[in-house]
């Protein structure tokens, strides 16, 4: 090549393997489960295909189904248990509190079985709240697995070249999340200043709020060099086709997950409206 | 760009300045995207430590009070409003807020998928404000109406999303209340603080939001 | 990847403009033409230009080294070169006119690469290779010849590490070979570097030369590089520019016709120039007593160990300096002295001298709990455990990076900041203050906010605030970096009177003028084994 930049003589010093287009290994995914090798981009897809029709209806027999065929649909693409658990047991607690808050406060209807102030615990609230809880459950878990451990840069390509979102705002927004180490390292070095700067001693609740001004001021300004280096490569020129260093495909894998999450949402909703426990939402 | 621009710029070499085509005041400039999805990331970071300390008093009051709960929302709303003061560009407190809630989604936060929905219509609401008043006002009033907004907004999904259509008028009404009060203070007069003390340090200063008339050096 | 026809020799980005004319000269192994005709630029919130009335013409091809003083407004003239100063009413106001090729610099953006002054601002991405390959991504370089371009790159700034290596912690010299490959791997037609070798070790700035003018030759790119040290430079430029501190161009003509024309007034403005050197007179004193002693030491981030069995003593009166390549561990060995990381085996002790020698007795604890009002406990002999107020009055740390220094909204409050937290008086404060304002030449930025200073006033106002309180042991990480020759010398001569009337001074540093006039002790760091470091063959 002319116009190179490798030393004369010494050709690339290193012998990187790349794929048939080019693209290095060492920067392609890598991983066996089955979610790490789908397109992050259809995580997203499927987690909308499969709430949206859940989320029309409160009712048991939906709600359980759905929960139920999503877990045997991990262990078949080989997630362990633990891992579910890992990723939604915060679910453990919010389910309950939902379902609470429905058995305290929804319409009345059907026997009372107590009162107070404005809650009111009838057969209605009971029957909601039980529904709301699984719901919950149903709808947290499976997308919370599915959308755990992935990668902002593999999703943001997907974001730009599956999705076709607008380019300037993707890589924004990636460039972005990158901050978020820096922001990590700038806390710890603003607080070494501080100490530094006998500045270390104040109250612990004063100095975490001016810090946390301190790095959200210091954020702003990163973005502003950070925009200036980005322009200053080229980035956000009108006229020109962005290409993509590292391709975003969609392949087998990813239709099989949606088609799942469009199945088991379908059959769960199928089979509440078989037994008549479908139940749409606002409709009492 | 057209080229034939460039020998008018080239003759007015010493004028007063050049004749550069006026930008739209509502075109976004690089540096208006970059911070907004920085202000996205920062304000995401928000969100995840509100996930557990605002969740918990969410939780309690939400289980035991009718919609009081609600005042604790305002901060989840803090990143249109943020948005909108800072950038001032259509579709900011959209952007903002959705990627505020895409992060703390991706970090892990207990509604999952639904706090991207949340994000979507927390954003609209706020953006819906400052389209009303069509990018021109920015202050308290403005803020604090854009934080109600967003928490309408939020009401409004919470209907169908967390089934708050099933319960009964009173809890909606509180809940309704209580969450625009906490919209339009926690997220309105916060973000407010927020937009001028930023303004303040200098921060700002690319941005109209954070031109001082001050003159240095 | 020869096979795509677009990707033929330097400029493949062309063909794919959509609606451009090709014109007869861009196809040529031909860099950009510049031209500066009455140009002029405020920043936003200044009342003065930062650059005023400037007339330059750049030809295609040739190589320029831009001198100046501090804050003569080189890294802004690059700025605006890059079109990155923005051009909406709220980033600036534009006088004159300033063109790249034929165009405004905003519309030939990206046929223009820049680094700009701070190491940390020029990391986009978050791996290595993802980093370099971006300007080839917003250029429309077909992938394969994108990946190709990322290794050269990377191989000519001699960074080598894993692509996949995340960039969060890299040590500054490294990051600084990373923004150059950045640009490297775009074959811009102009090449603007703005203080590039300023944070690397000696041989990296050979290499990293070597490896820009290489670049700039094999394409024809127009080359413009800001440095203070002309003698890095001085043999691989056609050309020496010289901007004055009164806003005029104070020289310009070839290295050796400005160096022996201009040379009493470069010197006088600031340019460092070979067979030159400052001198800084020292009083020559035997050691005294011993402050800091550093006693098997390891360190490292973390639990992980850089170095370990690190033995030194710090005593006053005494100037010590720490040498080693780039990521050799200077930075991190610097703030374990300092008492700002914890050591991972052995001790940072300090000797009774130095736990007398701050003042606790004016201390007050912080907080607003009842426990403020009581004593502060003694200084025990680990600084690593001191109370922040007992570090400020015994230990001071210039960082690395000056932006973490920065504390406040305005210079005069950040020098305000140290005298008022180790509770010394009002007027003491403020005489300290714009004694040092002046020293340093900042007074006219007294009320400018530290983060909008030039690269060279940010690191004065960060060794600044240290020497408001002077404390006792003085830990500075590359002070001297980005300075020109007068405030370098100034700079110096401060950090010498500190030694002499008995302080110790640690300097981490890559300059060897430095070393010069304050290598009392040398501390030489070398390059620490670290298993992924090094690319797998
Ligand atoms: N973003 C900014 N906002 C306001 N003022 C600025 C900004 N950047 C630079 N300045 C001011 O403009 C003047 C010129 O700065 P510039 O960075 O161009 O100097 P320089 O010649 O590169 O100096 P150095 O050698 O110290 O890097 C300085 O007085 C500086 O304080
Ligand atoms: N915050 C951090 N966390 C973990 N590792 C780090 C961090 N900062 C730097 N490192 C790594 O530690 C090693 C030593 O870094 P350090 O900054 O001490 O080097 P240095 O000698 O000061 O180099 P330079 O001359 O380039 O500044 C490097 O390999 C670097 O990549
Ligand atoms: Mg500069
Ligand atoms: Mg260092």
């Amino acid at each position: 090549m002319s116009g190179g930049i490798a030393p004369a003589g010494a050709q690339s010093a290193r012998s990187v393997a790349v794929d048939s287009d080019g693209v290095p290994l060492e920067v392609l995914p890598v991983g066996g489960r089955f979610l790490d090798r789908v397109n992050p981009v259809t995580p997203f897809l499927a987690a909308v295909l499969y709430s949206i029709p859940l989320l029309t209806t409160l009712d048991i027999v939906s709600a359980l189904a759905a929960l139920v065929l999503a877990m045997v649909a991990f262990w078949v693409a080989g997630v362990r248990p633990v891992e579910i658990l890992r990723s939604s047991w915060i679910l453990l607690i919010a389910a309950p509190v939902s379902a609470t808050s429905m058995l305290l406060y929804a319409k009345p209807g059907g026997e009372s079985y107590g009162q107070f102030l404005y809650a009111n615990i009838t057969d209605n609230s009971i029957q909601l709240a039980i529904a709301v809880g699984v719901r919950v459950l149903a709808i947290g878990v499976p997308t919370l697995v599915a959308l755990s451990r992935i990668d902002p840069t593999r999703l943001a390509d997907g974001l730009a070249q599956v999705a076709h979102l607008p380019a300037r705002f993707v890589v924004s927004a990636l460039a972005g999340i990158r901050l978020f180490a820096v922001f990590r390292d700038d806390w710890t070095a603003m607080s070494q200043a501080r100490r530094a700067r006998g500045l270390g001693d104040s109250g612990a609740v004063r100095r975490l709020m001016t810090m946390a001004f301190a790095l959200l001021a210091l954020a702003i300004r990163r973005a502003g060099t950070l925009a200036t280096v980005m322009e200053a490569r080229g980035f956000g020129a009108e006229d020109v086709a962005r290409t993509w260093a590292r391709p975003s495909r969609l392949g087998w894998r990813d239709l099989v997950l949606v088609l799942a999450a469009v199945g088991i949402a379908g059959v769960a909703v199928a089979a509440a409206v078989a037994l008549s426990s479908y139940r749409l939402v606002g409709s009492a | 760009m057209t080229t034939s621009s460039t020998p008018s710029r080239t003759s007015s070499a010493q004028g007063p300045a050049q004749a550069r085509s006026p930008k739209s005041r509502f075109r976004w400039r690089v540096i208006d995207i970059v911070t907004a999805a920085v202000l996205g990331v920062a304000t995401g970071l928000i969100f995840i430590v509100w996930n557990s300390v605002g969740y918990a008093w969410f939780t309690v009051m939400d289980a035991f009070t009718p919609g009081v709960g609600g005042i604790a929302v305002g901060i989840w709303l803090l990143g249109g409003v943020l948005g909108g003061l800072i950038i001032r560009k259509p579709g900011a407190a959209l952007f903002v807020e959705v990627l505020a809630a895409s992060v703390s989604m991706l970090l892990g936060s207990q509604w999952s998928i639904e706090t991207v929905y949340s994000g979507i219509a927390q954003g609209l609401g706020a953006e819906l404000i400052f389209l009303l008043f069509f990018y021109k006002r920015f202050g308290l009033g403005v803020a604090m109406l854009a934080g109600a907004g967003a928490a309408v907004a939020a009401w409004t999904l919470e209907l169908f999303l967390s089934a708050n259509i099933e319960k009964g008028p009173e809890f909606l009404t509180i809940y309704l209340v209580s969450i625009v009060l906490s919209g339009a203070v926690l997220a309105g007069v916060v973000g407010w603080l927020l937009t001028r003390a930023l303004a303040a340090t200098g921060a700002l200063n690319r941005f109209a939001a954070g031109r001082s008339s001050k003159r240095i050096g | 990847m020869a096979a795509d026809p677009r990707a033929r020799g330097d400029r493949c980005t062309e063909p794919l403009r959509r609606g451009q004319k090709l014109e007869a000269n861009r196809l040529a192994l031909v860099g950009a033409r510049v031209e500066a005709r009455g140009w002029g630029w405020r920043h936003a919130d200044r009342a003065k230009l930062a650059v005023a009335g400037l007339d330059l013409t750049i030809e295609p091809g040739e190589a320029v080294l831009l001198l100046g003083p501090s804050g003569a407004g080189k890294s802004t003239l690059l700025a605006a070169l890059a079109g990155v100063l923005g051009d909406h009413e709220d980033d600036g106001q534009e006088l004159g006119s300033l063109l790249v090729d034929g165009r405004h610099p905003s519309d030939a953006r990206g046929t223009v690469g820049l680094v700009l002054q701070d190491p940390q601002a020029n990391t986009v991405l978050a791996r290595i290779g993802d980093d370099v390959a971006f300007g080839c991504e917003n250029l429309g370089v077909p992938r394969a010849e994108t990946w190709a371009r990322v290794r050269e790159a990377l191989d000519a700034v001699g960074l080598r590490m894993p692509l996949d290596r995340s960039t969060a912690q890299l040590s500054g010299g490294e990051r600084q070979r990373l923004a150059i490959a950045g640009v490297l791997a775009m074959r811009p037609d102009l090449i603007l570097l703005d203080e590039p070798t300023a944070n690397l070790d000696p041989a990296g700035v050979d290499e990293v030369r070597e490896a820009v003018v290489r670049a700039a030759q094999a394409s024809g790119a127009t080359l413009i590089v800001i440095e203070h040290r002309v003698d890095v430079w001085r043999s691989s430029v056609d050309r020496v520019v010289v901007l004055g501190g009164e806003q005029h161009l104070l020289a310009d003509g070839t290295p050796d016709l400005v160096l022996e024309q201009h040379r009493e007034s470069l010197l006088a403005a600031g340019v460092w120039i070979g067979g030159h050197e400052p001198q800084v007179p020292r009083a020559v004193l035997a050691p005294g007593e011993d402050l800091l002693i550093a006693d098997g030491l390891g360190f490292g981030r973390a639990d992980h160990a850089l170095h370990t069995q690190f033995s030194a003593t710090l005593h006053a009166g005494e100037s010590t300096v720490v040498l080693g390549p780039n990521g050799a561990g200077k930075t991190t060995l610097a703030l374990t002295l300092a008492g700002l990381l914890t050591p991972v085996e052995g001790e940072v002790r300090a000797t009774q001298a130095l736990r007398d020698a701050g003042d606790d007795a004016r201390v007050r604890r912080g907080g607003w709990g009842l426990g403020r009002f009581r004593a502060a406990p003694p200084a025990g002999p680990h600084p690593s455990a001191w109370r922040s107020r007992q570090l400020l009055t015994r230990i001071g740390t210039v960082f690395q990076q000056p932006e973490h220094q920065f504390v406040a909204g305005t210079v005069r409050r950040e020098l305000e900041v140290g005298p008022d937290a180790a509770g010394r008086g009002k007027r003491e404060t403020s005489e300290r203050v714009d004694e040092l304002l002046t020293a340093l030449r900042l007074s006219h930025l007294a009320e400018a906010h530290p983060f909008t200073l030039s690269g060279g006033e940010q690191r004065r106002l960060s060794v600044a605030t240290v020497l408001a309180t002077a404390p006792r042991v003085l830990i500075f990480d590359e002070p001297t970096f980005g300075q020109d020759r007068r405030t370098w010398t100034e700079l110096v001569a401060i950090m010498a009177r500190l030694v002499a009337e008995g302080h110790a001074l640690v300097s981490v540093t890559h300059d060897e003028q430095l070393v010069r006039v304050l290598g009392d002790q040398c501390i030489r760091i070398g390059a620490h084994d670290r298993k992924d470091a090094k690319v797998p063959a």
